[in-house]
C-alpha cells in the first residue's frame, strides 16, 4: 500500500514537474548576462576573453536550446559591488536575464548572489576566489565553479610547509577575497605544524610594495605568503626580487597566480614558484585542442577561468535543454545531478552548497630553459583529488547544508 | 633593539627611506602638474596617462627597437613631450582662457581614450621590463637592504626636480615664461613667441611625467592602468603644496611619500587614504595650500 502510494506521489510529482517545466520557459529567449572586470586589474584573467569563451560555448551548443534562441549581454563591473549590483538588478528585474556568468572580484560575487537570491535567478561564478562564497555567503541561487581559496591554501601552503617553511608572514589584499585566503592559509599552515607570525593588510590595488616587503623581511618569517591577486601579486613578486627576499633565505609563496600573471612576469622572474590551479591548457589532448581554438579567437592561451566559463556555460545549456526550463531551481538541481566530464573537469560535481568540486593541480613555474614558448609555463607536480581539495560539507557553515 | 611605538627603530628607518623614494616619484609627478597649472592654468588630468606612456614607451622601444634604459631616459620623455605639444596645439589651445573645468574635462577625456586604446592592445597584466644589469642587486645598510635602483631613483628625481625649479624661478627663460602667462600680449609685443612658449611648457610638463614613467618601468608592472590611481594621489599632493607652487610641489611630494610610508608601517589599511586626509586638513586650515600664495 505504502509502496503504491509512493509510486503514485512520485508519478504525480514528476508529471507536475514536467508540466511546470514547460510552462516555466519564462519568455522566448534564454538570456545570459556576462559580468566581469573588463578594463581594470582583473581584466586579463577573465574579461573580454571570458566573453569569447562564453560565446564559443553557445556556438558549440548550436546557438539555440530546444529551438529557443540564446542571447548574451555583457557589462563591466569595474570591480565595484555597487556598480555590479545595479547592473544585475536591471538585468534580472527589467531585462529577463536568466543566468549571470563570469564574476571575478569576490566582493562583486557576494553582492550579486544576494540579488540573484531575492529574484530567484541563477548565477555561475567562475572568476572569484573567496571560499566564503559557498560557505557563509552561500545561496540556493549560485554555483561557484572553477576554484576557491580553500584548495589554493591546501595545495600551495601545505606543500610549502612540508618543505620546511614553518613560519609565515602574510601580505593580504584588504577585502573579502584576501581575508578569506588569509584565513584558509592560516588554517592549513597551523594544521601542518607551522605558524603565521604576522600579517599586513594592504589596500587594493597597491602599486608600491616596498614598504610591506620591508616589514615582511623584518619579521624574519621563513615564508612570505601573498594573499592577493593580479597586478598586486606581480608587483609584490617583482619588488621582493628587487629587495633580495630570496637571497636572504626567505621563500615567497604566491597563493593565487593566473596563467596571465605568470606570463606577464615571465619564466625568468617567476621560475620555481609553486602554485595551485584548477586547470592548465597543456595537460592533455582535450585541453590542448580547446586551447588552440581559444587562441585562434583571442591570440592568447586561456586561464583556468576562461576554460571554466566555457565548461559551466555548456553545463548550464545542457541542463536547460534536459529540463526544458529556465527556472533557476530546476536548472540548478539538474546541474547538481549531472557529473561534469569535459575538457575542464573529470567527474566534477556540484554540491548542495553550490561548490563545484573537481581535481586541482599543484604546479611549478618552469625555468627559462624548460619553457619551449611564451605560454609553456607550468609543470604539474601533483594532482590534488577533489575530495582532498575543497572544504568538506561537514565543516560547512552554509545554510543549505544540514550540520 | 630600541622601539618607537612598538616598531623597531631599524624598521622605522627603512620605512622613512622607502617613503623618501616614493616621495621622489610624487615630487616628479606633482612638479609637472604644478608647472602646467602654474604657468598655463591648465588642470592636466592626462598627467597619469603621460606617466604611463613614458613607461610603456620605454618597454616598447626596448622590445621592438632594442633601445636601452639610458637612451630611453632621454628619448621616452622626448617622444611623450612631443605628443603633449601635439595635444596642446590641436586641442588645448582651442579652449585657452575658458574656465578651468574645460581643460580638466578635455584632458580627462584624452587620458581615458589613451588608456582604453592601450588596454585593447596590451591588456592589463603588465609588460615585462628587465632591470638594467648595472642596477641589479643592492647594498645592506644595516637597517635595510637598499636596492641600487631605488637609490638611483632618488638621485635622478631630485636632480630633475631641482633643475626644473632652477630654470623656472632663476633663469631668464623662466622669467619669460612667467611673464608670458601673466600678460601674453605685452610679451608678444617684445617679440617673444608666446604660443610656442606655451606649447613647449605643456610638452615639458608631460615630459616630466614621462620621465617618472621611465624610472618606474623596471620596478612596477607596466600596464595601461598604472597612471590612473597615481594621478589622484598626485593631484592631492599638488593641492596640499599649493596649486602652481613649483618648490611647494617638490617638498610636499617627498613629505607625502614619507607620511604614506609611515602609515603603511603603523596602520596599513589607512595608507591609501592618509594623503587625502592631509588634503582635507590643509584645505580647511590653509585653503591655498602649504606653499601657495593667497589667491
Amino acid at each position: 500500500m505504502t509502496m503504491m502510494k509512493k509510486l503514485l506521489t512520485s508519478a504525480v510529482a514528476s508529471a507536475l514537474m514536467v508540466g511546470g517545466a514547460q510552462a516555466e520557459m519564462s519568455n522566448d529567449t534564454i538570456k545570459i548576462g556576462y559580468l566581469a572586470d573588463m578594463s581594470g586589474t582583473y581584466r586579463d584573467l577573465a574579461g573580454p576573453n571570458g566573453l569569447k569563451a562564453l560565446e564559443m560555448a553557445i556556438a558549440d551548443f548550436g546557438g539555440k536550446v530546444n529551438g529557443t534562441k540564446i542571447e548574451v549581454v555583457s557589462a563591466d563591473d569595474r570591480n565595484s559591488p555597487d556598480s555590479a549590483s545595479s547592473t544585475v538588478r536591471r538585468w534580472v528585474e527589467n531585462e529577463n536575464v536568466d543566468l549571470v556568468a563570469g564574476m571575478v572580484a569576490s566582493s562583486v560575487s557576494i553582492a550579486v548572489s544576494k540579488i540573484l537570491e531575492e529574484n530567484d535567478k541563477l548565477g555561475i561564478i567562475s572568476g572569484s576566489a573567496a571560499s566564503s562564497i559557498t560557505n557563509e555567503h552561500c545561496t540556493p541561487n549560485h554555483i561557484h565553479y572553477v576554484y576557491d581559496t580553500y584548495p589554493l591554501a591546501n595545495g600551495t601552503a601545505s606543500a610549502v610547509v612540508k618543505e620546511g617553511g614553518k613560519t609565515w608572514y602574510m601580505l593580504t589584499a584588504d577585502y573579502a577575497f584576501g581575508h578569506a585566503l588569509e584565513g584558509d592559509v592560516t588554517r592549513v599552515v597551523e594544521a601542518n605544524g607551522g605558524e603565521v607570525i604576522g600579517a599586513v593588510r594592504h589596500p587594493f590595488p597597491t602599486q608600491d610594495f616596498s614598504s610591506f616587503i620591508l616589514q615582511a623581511q623584518a619579521s624574519g618569517a621563513d615564508v612570505i605568503g601573498l594573499a592577493n591577486a593580479g597586478a598586486d601579486t606581480t608587483n609584490a613578486i617583482t619588488t621582493a626580487s628587487e629587495f633580495g627576499v630570496t637571497q636572504s633565505g626567505q621563500t615567497l609563496a604566491a597563493l593565487l597566480l593566473f596563467l596571465t600573471d605568470v606570463h606577464a612576469l615571465g619564466a625568468e622572474t617567476a621560475q620555481g614558484i609553486q602554485l595551485t590551479t584548477g586547470w592548465y591548457w597543456d595537460m592533455n589532448d582535450e585541453t590542448r585542442e580547446w586551447s588552440d581554438r581559444f587562441m585562434e579567437e583571442t591570440g592568447v592561451r586561456p586561464t583556468m577561468v576562461h576554460a571554466g566559463i566555457y565548461s559551466s556555460t555548456m553545463q548550464y545549456l545542457n541542463a536547460v535543454a534536459a529540463t526544458g526550463s529556465d527556472d533557476a531551481q530546476t536548472v540548478r538541481q539538474k546541474m547538481m545531478d549531472t557529473p561534469i566530464n569535459d575538457m575542464f573537469a573529470k567527474n566534477g560535481k556540484i554540491r548542495v552548497d553550490g561548490r563545484m568540486v573537481h581535481d586541482m593541480y599543484l604546479a611549478e613555474v618552469k625555468t627559462p630553459e624548460e619553457s619551449k614558448n611564451e605560454w609553456d609555463l607550468y609543470k604539474i607536480l601533483r594532482t590534488i583529488p577533489a575530495e582532498e581539495s575543497y572544504r568538506p560539507l561537514s565543516e560547512s557553515k552554509c545554510k543549505l547544508v544540514n550540520n | 633593539m630600541s622601539m618607537i611605538f612598538g616598531v623597531p627603530l631599524a624598521v622605522l628607518s627603512g620605512q622613512l627611506l622607502i617613503g623618501i623614494i616614493n616621495g621622489a616619484f610624487y615630487a616628479l609627478l606633482s612638479l609637472g602638474l604644478a608647472v602646467i597649472f602654474g604657468l598655463l592654468k591648465i588642470i592636466n588630468f592626462a598627467h597619469g596617462a603621460m606617466y604611463m606612456l613614458g613607461a610603456m614607451t620605454t618597454v616598447l622601444m626596448f622590445d621592438y627597437l632594442g633601445v636601452n634604459y639610458w637612451v630611453a631616459l632621454l628619448l621616452a620623455p622626448l617622444v611623450v613631450g612631443v605628443f603633449g605639444v601635439v595635444i596642446e596645439y590641436f586641442l588645448l589651445r582651442r579652449i585657452a582662457g575658458q574656465d578651468h573645468i574645460y581643460s580638466l574635462l578635455l584632458t580627462f577625456g584624452v587620458a581615458l581614450m589613451i588608456q582604453g586604446v592601450l588596454i585593447n592592445w596590451f591588456g592589463v597584466s603588465g609588460l615585462r621590463y628587465t632591470m638594467p644589469d648595472m642596477f641589479k642587486g643592492g647594498v645592506n645598510l644595516g637597517f635595510m637592504f637598499m636596492p641600487y635602483y631605488r637609490a638611483w631613483v632618488i638621485v635622478a628625481a631630485l636632480l630633475v626636480c631641482f633643475g626644473t625649479w632652477f630654470v623656472i624661478e632663476k633663469t631668464k627663460l623662466g622669467s619669460y615664461l612667467r611673464a608670458g602667462t601673466e600678460d601674453s600680449q605685452l610679451m608678444q609685443g617684445f617679440g617673444i613667441n608666446v604660443p610656442l612658449l606655451i606649447s613647449l611648457t605643456y610638452g615639458f610638463g608631460v615630459a616630466l611625467a614621462a620621465f617618472a614613467g621611465v624610472l618606474a618601468a623596471p620596478i612596477y608592472s607596466v600596464t595601461p592602468v598604472m597612471g590612473s590611481s597615481t594621478l589622484i594621489v598626485v593631484f592631492a599632493v599638488v593641492v596640499i603644496g599649493g596649486m602652481g607652487s613649483i618648490g611647494g610641489a617638490i617638498i610636499t611630494g617627498i613629505l607625502m611619500g614619507v607620511i604614506e610610508g609611515l602609515t603603511k608601517t603603523f596602520y596599513p589599511p589607512a595608507s591609501s587614504a592618509v594623503i587625502f586626509l592631509v588634503m582635507v586638513l590643509v584645505l580647511m586650515f590653509r585653503p591655498s595650500g602649504l606653499f601657495g600664495k593667497e589667491a
